[in-house]
């Protein structure tokens, strides 16, 4: 298979094209119509929006449920909040409500995480709002070549998906395959191999995850990194296995603590009994503090973990058995 | 184009069947045979029938949570929806649904939709997807007054607007949001005002008079067809019921609001024009349409009946499409 180097953000922008040129019913609405997929597609496949993002999600599911199968981009994650009305009264009931007589197959794409000084509105992470719906799929990638597998399985999907997509990571590169290819959504990924703690890690915190097992391979520590790449459904056989094998889990997230997608891991893997006998600590959670994401650079990084939290997180949980 | 004496004849069966299926899905309910909650459209089915009789079968409508007149309007088979009232395997929606969540996309009725507002974004892509496809499609959607205030509204009309999109916006203006009076929540008397914003045309129609309803939607609906874009129509009407039909609901409206427009009830309006013109109905054939609506409506509660309801596991069926 020949492979070549490409950044996520161009990962995601490929998926798009190449699934747009494969199917003809896919159509794109977001804010702003880029010109070269304007100049590609045409204003009717590309269409520019009215800041109005409860119309134009609404707009998707219609147009989805009339044949359609719609691509929304709501650019950052925090412009579908004036869209809730249609993402989680509409988007994630519809096909149930119904009786399932009408498939709704669209995506929603938008970018997560924080990092940037962008402070408090525009460094959200707020997926795990999400997974406590029914009716949703939800990736969330972490490289170049998940981000353009899942998202092109996200659009081939014939359900509502939400595309999370790590600010942090735009500029990632990485290698990805010259042919077509996807990655299915709801199985995980072990993105290194090792036998002592499973650190499952999500988006930008897989690469810090990989930083920290290279420093903790030093100490003679061996570190799986497992990357879940969908956040619903969770591949649970594979975080299982992971942490019956190594006996001791550590979870990264970006967002906070509180009822997000690390405590839901937790619970998943750790409710298991197997899982749970095979445990030789309690399961650590490293996320971000649970406050609102501040601007100035040195308040922004304290609120983040990293790769010296998730070292922190490693050392803890081996200290403890 | 005037509606001729067949088509207000099957405009009259259309309205009372919607009063009769409602009349019993009424008493059902507080029978205890049909649960959560019942909205009631009667008092309002001239703005339905009217719309519904300028759409082609393959033309799109959306609905609020008081959906069962546009259903029928639409066209929707009586028996699935009582079953689905019933929460019956044979409903609709599989018993998933109820009262606030008919759908028969087959028809193309997109569903009623429990939440005020909720279905215009809805509606109005299935505008743009009927644009895309060139097939000349038109799609309507039905609110209330109470949804001409939410936001939604207002992104969709102008997108809409903005694109030319074939969607009559029918406005069922009954002066109530469920328990507070319209005049506390816009001060503009006509809300069909508003359109002069948005650029497109807004007219306001006596909705009670299912043939004056008739004419505004076909130019609305040749507007649409003709791709010069949406319409917002307002239907001048008022329910009958309570906002639900819950016993001891509250129900606040003035009791001389509510008796002038019992004596403008849309049945009778139509009826009597019916008669007015000589030689064309009588109150004998009014029993006799009456007494096969009855009928059909008791086959509808017998269908309901016989349907099992499903398997509580049938719970976990339909959250996601293969």
């Amino acid at each position: 298979m020949s492979m070549r180097e490409i950044s996520y953000g161009r990962a995601g922008m490929e998926a798009l094209v190449e699934e747009m040129r494969r199917d003809p019913t896919t159509f794109h609405l977001a804010t702003d119509a880029p010109p070269s997929l304007v100049e590609e597609f045409g204003e009717e496949r590309i269409r520019a929006t009215p800041i109005a993002e409860n119309a134009f999600s609404g707009i998707a599911i219609g147009a989805a449920g009339s044949g359609f199968r719609p691509i929304v981009n709501w650019s950052m994650v925090t412009f579908c909040f004036v869209a809730m009305d249609q993402i989680v009264n509409q988007a994630s009931k519809i096909h149930y409500m119904f009786g399932g007589q009408q498939t709704f197959p669209l995506t929603f794409r938008s970018s997560v995480g924080g990092g940037t000084s962008l402070a408090a509105q525009h460094s959200q992470s707020p997926y795990s709002m999400f997974m406590n719906l029914a009716g949703l799929k939800l990736i969330l990638p972490s490289t170049p070549h998940d981000m353009k597998g899942l998202l092109k399985s996200a659009i081939r999907d014939n359900n509502p998906v939400l595309s999370f997509e790590s600010s942090r990571l735009m500029g990632l590169k990485g290698e990805v395959p010259d042919e077509d290819y996807t990655v299915p959504i709801g199985v995980a990924d072990v993105k290194r191999e090792g036998k002592d703690v499973t650190v499952i890690a999500l988006a930008w915190l897989v690469h810090e995850a990989l930083a920290a097992a290279e420093e903790m391979e030093k100490e003679g520590v061996s570190v799986e990194v497992v990357d879940p790449r969908t956040l619903f459904p969770l591949d649970e056989d594979l975080m299982r296995a992971s942490v019956q094998k190594t006996g001791r889990l550590v979870i990264a997230d970006e967002a906070g603590p509180t009822a997000g997608a690390a405590a839901e891991i937790a619970a998943l893997v750790t409710e298991d009994a197997e899982t749970f006998k095979a445990l030789k600590a309690p399961p650590k959670r490293v996320c971000a503090l649970q406050v609102p994401i501040p601007y100035s650079p040195d308040m922004e990084n304290h609120v983040f973990p990293d790769r010296n939290r998730i070292i922190a997180g490693i050392r803890e949980v081996m200290e403890a058995g | 184009m005037s509606a001729s004496p067949e088509l207000q004849r099957q405009m009259l069966r259309q309205m009372q069947t919607i009063r009769r299926f409602e009349e019993r899905a009424s008493d059902d309910y507080k029978g205890g045979a049909i649960y959560g909650v019942v909205h009631c459209y009667i008092g309002e089915e001239a703005s339905a029938v009217g719309i519904c009789a300028a759409l082609n079968p393959d033309d799109q409508i959306i609905s609020n949570h008081r959906g069962h007149g546009h259903c029928i309007a639409k066209g929707a088979d009586l028996n699935r929806m009582m079953a689905e009232l019933y929460g019956r395997v044979d409903g609709f929606c599989k018993g998933k649904g109820g009262s606030m969540h008919i759908a028969d996309f087959s028809i193309g009725m997109l569903g009623a939709n429990g939440i005020v507002g909720g279905g215009l974004s809805i509606i109005t892509g299935a505008g743009l997807a009927a644009q895309m496809e060139g097939k000349n499609r038109v799609a309507v959607g039905f609110f209330g007054d109470g949804a001409s205030n939410a936001g939604s509204f207002h992104e969709s009309l102008n997108i809409a607007a903005s694109w030319k999109l074939p969607v009559v916006y029918v406005c069922e203006h009954n002066s109530w949001a469920a328990d507070t009076a319209a005049k506390k929540t816009h001060a503009a008397e006509n809300m069909s005002d508003r359109a002069a914003g948005y650029g497109i045309p807004g007219i306001v129609v006596d909705g009670n008079d299912v043939l004056a309803v008739y004419e505004v939607a076909q130019q609305a609906v040749a507007r649409a067809r003709a791709g010069e874009g949406p319409t917002l129509i307002e239907c001048k009407t008022y329910r009958q019921r309570p906002h639900t039909e819950r016993p001891g609901a509250a129900d606040r409206r003035p009791e001389e609001e509510k008796a002038y427009w019992m004596a403008r009830d849309p049945i009778p309006i139509l009826v009597d024009h019916l008669k007015q013109q000589q030689g064309q109905f009588s109150d004998e054939e009014f029993k006799a349409m009456d007494d096969e609506i009855m009928a059909e409506i008791e086959a509808s509660v017998a269908y309901a009946e016989a349907s099992p309801f499903p398997a509580p596991e049938a719970a976990l069926d339909d959250v996601f499409a293969d």
